[in-house]
């Protein structure tokens, strides 16, 4: 087991039995609570999903800085603009289906373009959404919002680092994308695990094992995901190593700016990439990966996500088996990277 | 703001004619542009910057200043002419319009030029961030009112809508909305693209207090606005009823005119490379009232 120290993840992060579950959006209500709390001009606005996207607890503890308003997410990007125009630092919370889906041209003009700190939290990203069925799965929304200048993107790996993007949200410039997930996840970050907006963190590294330190020197892959799919990352690095593959994964939290820099040791050290994601394949978190290496460095990549088609209902686990995002679609996508060196 | 005098009414008449001339002047640089919309509108930007805005132009970023926003930019050609003639920039400058590099892009940019509120042409937005300041500015206790000029087109959007709904709800006092009614948009008459009628009606059930009033009548569009800022329970929207082109006759009530400038317009009239002339010499001449212009 090849845990990065420094990464300070809970010990128990390989054990599904006795690991902590948690959805990403509870960690989002948390948060919006504490950056409440740490900032009065941070004010919440709703669009009628005030329990499910968890700002619940924010809208109970400030009811005189919530806005709750209706099903109109168009109409709640644009007043947040103006909002944020007088001062405010508004926090809009939909299903990321509708925000930043519905509402991205206002995001892009009103915000974006117009130079606005607002932040949106978009619940039920990805297929994991589950029974609801595709019409509020989101896996389009990191390439919607990761084309768009002045936007930062970030995509949590659990409930713990949900709530410190959210906070770190509340410090940063123009438009935030934060992106949350239904169902209950493995909660394997801690309070010490370092997170810093546009620095992925190493959560795993095979080459400084000492059991395989009397092996080759180099690693032979490297796995960078984001999302509650890290986990399945973690899952999938423990089985490569139990049989001699030696393998790095990043906890790409941040897809843009993304760290180019830590993208691109992994590629130098590695020469083999696999990017994991519970998003379309198109345009996404692995595409900006590529962007990355083949101005840079070229390596095989092999990207697991959503290749080019909608969702549909089922349970969240049988889904991310079916759309081909878990653990053993992992495994299989390094040895396919190595296998292309 | 009381009651207008005479002067004061012939000074506004005086500096609205100037402002359709630097328009017009501007468009015909550019080569391309809006034109029915900016003229329609030049007598209520007029009155808002030389009357009622509470601003200042060397400091446009007064954190006391009311909040301008403009929600269909593409009549921007008029809110730069009249930024310009109220001293936030050169009146030179509105000939950069749409060029290169220049501040005054097509549709207003927030962050090019100082004095705008916000960015927009998109339609039926601005509402919403008007929605969103007056709401914001009343969570701080500021007096300061939210103008929001749009368009009647863009009442086909739903998010104008939803923003209508918001601010009735919201009981926003510090919202005043200013609706340019002259009846086009570009594919034709808005009656006839997707009726809007009856408007007043529409908002009354949304909440709001509604005033008609003539769209170049500076005693009425001021009293109007007075009475707006003393109703204390409910958002105001203004109809102003304008004539689209109004000061260029060849333009005026024609929905033609809506997307281009002088030069590039319908050619019953008067032929393309005659329009520009004529358009200046119409506003110069005040329609022909002053006999010893020489262009």
């Amino acid at each position: 087991m090849s845990v990065n120290p420094k990464s300070k993840l809970v010990k128990e992060v390989l054990d599904l039995k006795k690991v902590g579950q948690a959805p990403t959006r509870n960690g989002y209500g948390e948060g919006l609570v504490e950056a409440g709390r740490k900032d009065k001009n941070v004010v919440v606005l709703c669009a009628d999903l005030t329990e499910s996207t968890r700002s619940e607890a924010f809208a109970k503890e400030f009811p005189e800085r919530f806005v709750q308003m209706g099903v109109a997410e168009q109409n709640m990007a644009s007043v947040a603009s103006g909002m944020a125009a007088v001062g405010k630092i508004p926090f809009i919370s939909s299903y990321a289906m509708f925000s930043p889906g519905r509402n991205w041209e206002q995001i892009r003009t009103t915000i974006c373009y117009n130079e606005r700190h607002v932040i949106i939290g978009g619940a039920h990203a990805g297929v994991s959404v589950g029974p609801d069925g595709a019409t509020h799965q989101a896996i389009e929304d990191i390439a919607i919002t990761r084309v768009l200048p002045n936007m930062t993107v970030i995509v949590p790996c659990d409930a713990v680092e949900a709530k410190k993007a959210t906070v770190a949200s509340v410090g940063l410039k123009g438009a935030v994308y934060l992106r949350f997930a239904r169902e209950k996840t493995p909660v394997f970050t801690t309070d010490k695990t370092p997170f810093k907006v546009g620095r992925a963190e190493i959560l795993w590294d095979s080459s400084g094992s000492p059991s395989l330190r009397s092996g080759r020197s180099r690693l032979d892959v490297a796995v960078i995901a984001c999302g509650p799919l890290v986990h399945n990352a973690l899952l999938a690095a423990a089985d490569l190593e139990k049989k001699g593959i030696k393998v790095r994964v990043i906890n790409n939290h941040t897809i843009k700016p993304m760290d180019e820099k830590t993208i691109l040791k992994a590629a130098k050290d590695a020469g083999a990439l696999v990017t994991v994601e519970e998003h379309q394949i198109n345009g996404g978190m692995g595409s900006a990966v590529a962007e990355i290496i083949t101005r840079n460095y070229p390596v095989p990549i092999e990207f697991v996500g959503v290749k080019n088609r909608f969702g549909e209902s089922g349970e969240p686990t049988e889904l991310i088996e079916h759309f081909g995002m878990s653990s053993k679609h992992i495994i299989e996508a390094a040895r396919r990277a190595i296998k292309r060196k | 703001m009381a009651h207008l005098h005479d002067e004061k009414i012939k000074e506004l008449e005086k500096k609205a004619n100037e402002i359709r001339q630097t328009l017009i002047e501007s468009l015909i640089e550019a080569g391309s542009g809006h034109s029915a919309g900016p003229l329609g509108m030049a007598d209520i930007f007029t009155l808002l910057y030389f009357h009622v805005l509470e601003h200042d132009p060397k400091k446009p970023d007064w954190p006391e200043r009311d909040r301008l926003v403009l929600s269909n930019g593409h009549i921007c050609p008029v809110q730069y002419a009249t930024m310009a003639h109220a001293g936030y920039f050169s009146i030179k400058e509105t000939k950069t319009l749409r060029k290169l590099g220049t501040r005054l892009q097509g549709h207003p940019h927030r962050t090019s030029l100082p004095g705008l509120e916000t960015t927009s042409g998109p339609l039926g937005s601005g509402l919403s961030q008007a929605v969103g300041m007056a709401i914001a500015l009343r969570m701080d206790g500021k007096k300061n009112i939210v103008y929001c000029l749009m368009s009647d087109g863009e009442h086909d959007a739903g998010q104008t809508w939803e923003a209508a709904m918001l601010a009735g709800r919201e009981k926003l006092w510090n919202l005043v909305a200013i609706m340019d009614r002259n009846n086009i948009q570009i594919d034709g008459n808005t009656e006839d693209i997707m009726p809007l009628e009856p408007l007043r009606a529409k908002y009354e059930a949304f909440g709001w207090h509604v005033i008609d009033v003539g769209g170049h009548d500076f005693q009425e569009l001021n009293s109007a606005i007075d009475e707006a800022k003393a109703v204390f329970e409910k958002p105001t929207m203004i109809i102003a009823h304008t004539i689209p082109g109004k000061g260029v006759e060849y333009m005026e009530r024609d929905f033609r005119w809506h997307g281009v400038p002088p030069g590039k317009g319908p050619e019953d009239k008067f032929p393309r490379d005659k329009q520009g002339a004529e358009a200046i010499k119409e506003l110069r001449t005040l329609w022909g009232r002053i006999k010893s212009e020489h262009e």
